[in-house]
């Protein structure tokens, strides 16, 4: 890890602030500074600088294309920005492979259900629980020591997640057999099994009906609220993203174009223009 | 009553709940008393673990300021913590009133207003929040209590307090307030108080049922004996705590003979929760007797020809003998042997499955079940029994005795309880279980229970002569007589209707009328599944309710019970010329049924006036629009065109018998 000591500490966290609901959101998490992102000679993301403060729910909106999954996969440290830096917990993000990212307590869900479909809820939900074991090969091929050990305390978190989501009734069925609302709110369990301090959620409603939409509103908000997870969300439902955020970002052609809470962003006229469709009188 | 008198005195000290609880930690103190599933593991207590915390409670409840005959609201699913708050309440003095978790706001607060409320315990959050929005109109709830601590954090607690905190505050003051409640839970007698129950009532307001000590330990005593419960057996608690037979079964008989309850983990994981438990001691209405049924029918549907016929083939011969070995008649010693080897193979795995293996006993009340539903338990050697109760008689009015079941009587009167016939067939009964008084109601007390204490059960019944097993014909309001001065009974019809796996819900009219029309409403899981098979394609309740294969059907059964009810010549008349299928499910939200899903039948009528008026009227089809209320409270509109069918209706048993 070479950038971590020598880097100079970026930014001090600033005063948070208190939303409407009486929530209290911390100083930044985690700042995009200047991140420009490209595929050869397609440019996915444009110069591009937002912040995420600590506890907040922070949205991506914009349209198809606009680059909003390859910004969540930027911050995931799936990809690697040519230039622009990832500023988390006010030190400069060195270049990362993807588990390291996870190892600092950044998790997420996939657009497309990434669950190992023949294996239960269960055992899906522990493979979240990967990186807080430590015994070695040996111990876990013997079954003894250590492993059984953290076997024990991992299950008892993920049972308190599989309680927190209410997914009890399906606890020992293969992902497989279930229907698409219930994945992804497993995927989301498994996530949320890793603990992490920065929840990244992409497109978690997709394809869902109104209900499981409602169910899956009051899990992220439960979640937030709960266990205090900073979450930033991709998603294409604006009543979603208007309810649940408490700021948005807005991108087009890897460009932003709007940043705010969702009023301001509601009322800003390029977003208007590019996302939302002329208004209408 | 003597018999009464001679029980009290055997009672010794056990005049309440709490004592009974002292006795149990004192004689099966190691035993199991609790367990509910958590985290996917099931936790225990046992009865020595079960009176600390419910003494802690207790003192709890003191430090709170719990006074003698303060009411105690209970709002939430079955869980071990809730019980021990109505114990607990009951060892301050003051009144448990449980009520049913899943009734809307409005409804609670008739209750909570009613009873003067002024602690209420609460499940999670979800009470918690329906119990504020009460608040504001019911000024005497002054504490609220909660036992999931989820998402609570931010409320006001100024006036609300977490369960486990209460337990804590209450161990830690011992030694102050440990002397007040050994002197209140002392001074309990048989004649206080033990719970509060609200009827739900098919019409008009909830009452509240007044339950005396003497009632519930009375009944619990003798209906424990009756069928030789003992400690080690083991019942789930799932059905909801506000029905008095959860309270009978899971504080009243756990309580007097010790044995040990069980709490499922959710609503959803019932099912599994019974396979693991594999109760020996087991009530469910009919209703999940015959969703159990239907999904084993399914899934044989669906299984590998081989072991579809291997089912088929064992379960009529388990049809045949295993009622008969239930009841202890002689049977050939072949088919002892083949309905062994159909033990091996089919009865014994299947009865896995459905977690009802060690089963000793089990009930079925509240609605007539159908024959072949029974049958189909009682084949596989399952001992299943009905009886006939009411909140009124602290459940048993009568029940049947091992060796003498049958699915179309509810049994002999129950130890203790005397039974007559009114000259208008309406059952009355005279009971050591029989409630105290309507809560602030003297007026309807007065109507329902007379000076000698006989209580009117709304119920129109006779005794069988061979047998002396009680039958019960419908409710005795709802008995009616039809234009040409027949008999009009329409449970006895819908019934029928009923014990058709693809119909759910029937309600027939036709009281001062000249013929019989009746509603239908489908069972989404068994014709959904008969669509799915067929391939037959349909988005909605309402879609499959109206296609014209589904109708055909229902036309059949309907004809098949006119066939039937002509049979009987008292009832002829109710055979039914007209019918429609719904185009929604009757539902508690709706109001059209109770919480304990009985139809409220005036309600009905009123709310679909136009399709009955259609039906009379001779109509094809109807246009209707129906008001309905989501879950969440909105409520939305249902438009559909339904189709009218004829029924053939048959008249012939008039001329036959007079042709004899």
């Amino acid at each position: 890890m070479k950038g971590q000591g020598d880097a100079m500490r970026d930014t001090a966290p600033e005063e948070g602030y208190v939303t409407a609901d009486g929530r209290k959101i911390g100083g930044v998490a985690m700042e995009m500074r200047n991140i420009t992102l490209r595929f050869g000679g397609v440019v996915a993301i444009k110069d591009i600088s937002f912040d995420i403060r600590w506890g907040e729910i922070r949205a991506i909106i914009g349209p198809n294309g606009a680059g909003k999954s390859s910004m969540l996969n930027v911050i995931s440290g799936f990809y690697h920005p040519q230039e622009g830096d990832v500023i988390f917990k006010g030190y400069k993000r060195p270049k990362m492979r993807p588990y390291q990212v996870a190892r600092m307590g950044i998790a997420r869900t996939f657009q497309n259900i990434a669950l190992f479909e023949g294996m239960s809820v269960l055992d899906n939900i522990m493979t979240g629980r990967l990186h807080h074991m430590k015994a070695n090969l040996f111990q876990q091929a013997l079954w003894w020591g250590r492993a059984q050990r953290e076997e024990d305390e991992n299950r008892e978190q993920v049972e308190k997640i599989i309680d927190f989501l209410e997914i009890q009734h399906i606890r020992k069925t293969p992902v497989a057999r279930l229907p698409y609302g219930l994945k992804k709110r497993v995927e989301l369990a498994r996530a949320l099994a890793a603990e992490p301090s920065i929840l990244l959620l992409d497109e978690p409603m997709a394809g869902m009906n109104v209900e499981e939409k409602e169910d899956m509103s009051r899990f992220i908000l439960d979640v937030n609220d709960e266990f205090g997870t900073t979450t930033v969300l991709i998603e294409h439902d604006m009543g979603v993203v208007m309810d649940l955020s408490d700021r948005v970002v807005v991108m087009d052609y890897g460009k932003k174009i709007g940043d705010g809470t969702p009023d301001e962003v509601r009322t800003n006229e390029e977003v208007i223009k590019a996302y939302l469709g002329v208004a209408h009188e | 009553m003597s018999s009464t008198a001679v029980t009290s005195q055997s009672l010794d000290d056990l005049t309440s709940i709490p004592a009974l609880l002292a006795r149990n930690a004192k004689r099966y103190g190691l035993q199991t008393a609790y367990r509910e599933k958590e985290f996917g593991i099931w936790q225990s207590w046992t009865w020595a673990e079960t009176l600390a915390e419910v003494r802690a409670l207790s003192l709890g409840f003191l430090a709170l300021g719990m006074q003698r005959g303060d009411y105690v609201a209970i709002i939430g699913r079955n869980r071990p913590a809730l019980y021990w708050s109505m114990v607990a309440a009951q060892s301050v003095g003051a009144i448990p009133v449980p009520l049913y978790q899943d009734a809307v706001a409005e409804e609670m607060a008739y209750v909570l207003d009613h009873c003067g409320a002024r602690f209420v315990v609460c499940g999670d959050q979800e009470q918690v929040d329906k119990v504020l929005e009460v608040q504001e109109t019911v000024k005497c709830i002054e504490e609220i209590l909660y036992l999931d601590k989820r998402g609570m954090r931010k409320y006001d607690h100024s006036h609300m307090n977490w369960l486990d905190d209460v337990m804590r505050e209450g161990r830690a003051a011992e030694t102050r307030l440990g002397g007040e409640l050994d002197k209140r839970s002392a001074a309990l007698t048989l004649d206080d108080t033990c719970v509060m129950l609200y009827t739900s009532g098919t019409t008009g307001k909830p009452k509240g049922v007044v339950l005396s000590n003497r009632n519930i330990i009375v009944t619990s005593k003798n209906s424990s004996e009756f069928d030789k419960l003992r400690p080690g057996d083991e019942i789930l608690a799932y059905l909801p705590m506000a029905w008095v037979g959860d309270f009978i079964f899971a504080i009243g008989q756990a309580y007097w003979t010790g044995f040990c309850v069980n709490c499922p983990e959710s609503a959803q994981t019932m099912l599994t929760d019974l396979r693991e438990i594999g109760p020996t001691y087991y009530f469910a209405p009919p209703r999940i007797f015959e969703t159990m049924l239907t999904t084993v029918m399914i899934r044989m549907e669906d299984a590998s020809p081989l072991k579809r016929r291997l089912f088929h083939h064992f379960m009529e011969h388990a049809r045949k003998i295993g009622p008969r070995l239930l009841d202890g008649k002689p049977v050939g010693a072949g088919d002892k042997l083949k309905y062994a080897l159909g033990n091996l193979l089919v009865y014994g795995p299947l009865k896995d499955t459905l977690g009802l293996r060690r089963i000793r006993v089990a009930y079925t009340a509240g609605e007539a079940i159908g024959p072949e539903i029974f049958d189909f338990y009682r084949a596989l050697g399952i001992n299943l029994k009905q009886l006939y109760g009411q909140t009124e008689a602290s459940v048993f009015i009568t029940q049947q005795p091992d060796g003498e079941v049958r699915s179309d009587t509810v049994g002999v009167p129950s130890p203790g309880v005397e039974v007559r016939i009114a000259e208008n067939g309406e059952v009355f009964y005279r009971s050591p279980g029989t409630f105290e008084s309507y809560y602030k109601n003297a007026e309807s007390t007065a109507s329902t229970k007379d000076a000698e204490g006989w209580v009117a059960t709304g119920d129109a019944g006779f005794f069988e002569e061979a047998t002396g097993h009680l039958r019960i014909i419908d409710r005795a309001k709802d008995v009616g007589k039809m234009a040409d001065g027949g008999m009009f009974a329409p449970k006895y019809v819908e019934n029928k209707l009923k014990f058709y796996p693809n119909i759910l819900e029937a309600v027939v009219f036709g009281n001062n009328r000249d013929r019989c029309v009746a509603f239908i409403n489908i069972d989404l899981g068994a014709v959904g599944s008969w669509a799915e098979r067929n391939n037959i394609a349909y988005s909605s309740y309402q879609e499959l309710a109206s296609l014209k294969p589904v109708l055909d059907t229902i036309q059949e059964h309907v004809e098949t019970v006119n066939e039937s009810v002509a049979q009987d010549d008292m009832l002829s008349g109710c055979q039914i010329h007209r019918f429609l299928v719904l185009h929604k499910e009757l539902d508690a939200d709706d109001g059209e049924m109770t919480r304990t899903r009985k139809v409220r039948r005036r309600i009905v009528e009123e709310k679909f006036n136009d399709l009955i008026d259609a039906l009379y009227g001779g109509k094809d089809s109807i246009y209707t629009e129906t008001e309905v209320t989501y879950e969440d409270g909105r409520k939305g509109k249902l438009k559909a065109t339904l189709e009218i069918r004829d029924a053939k209706v048959f008249g012939q048993v008039a001329a036959k018998v007079a042709a004899e």
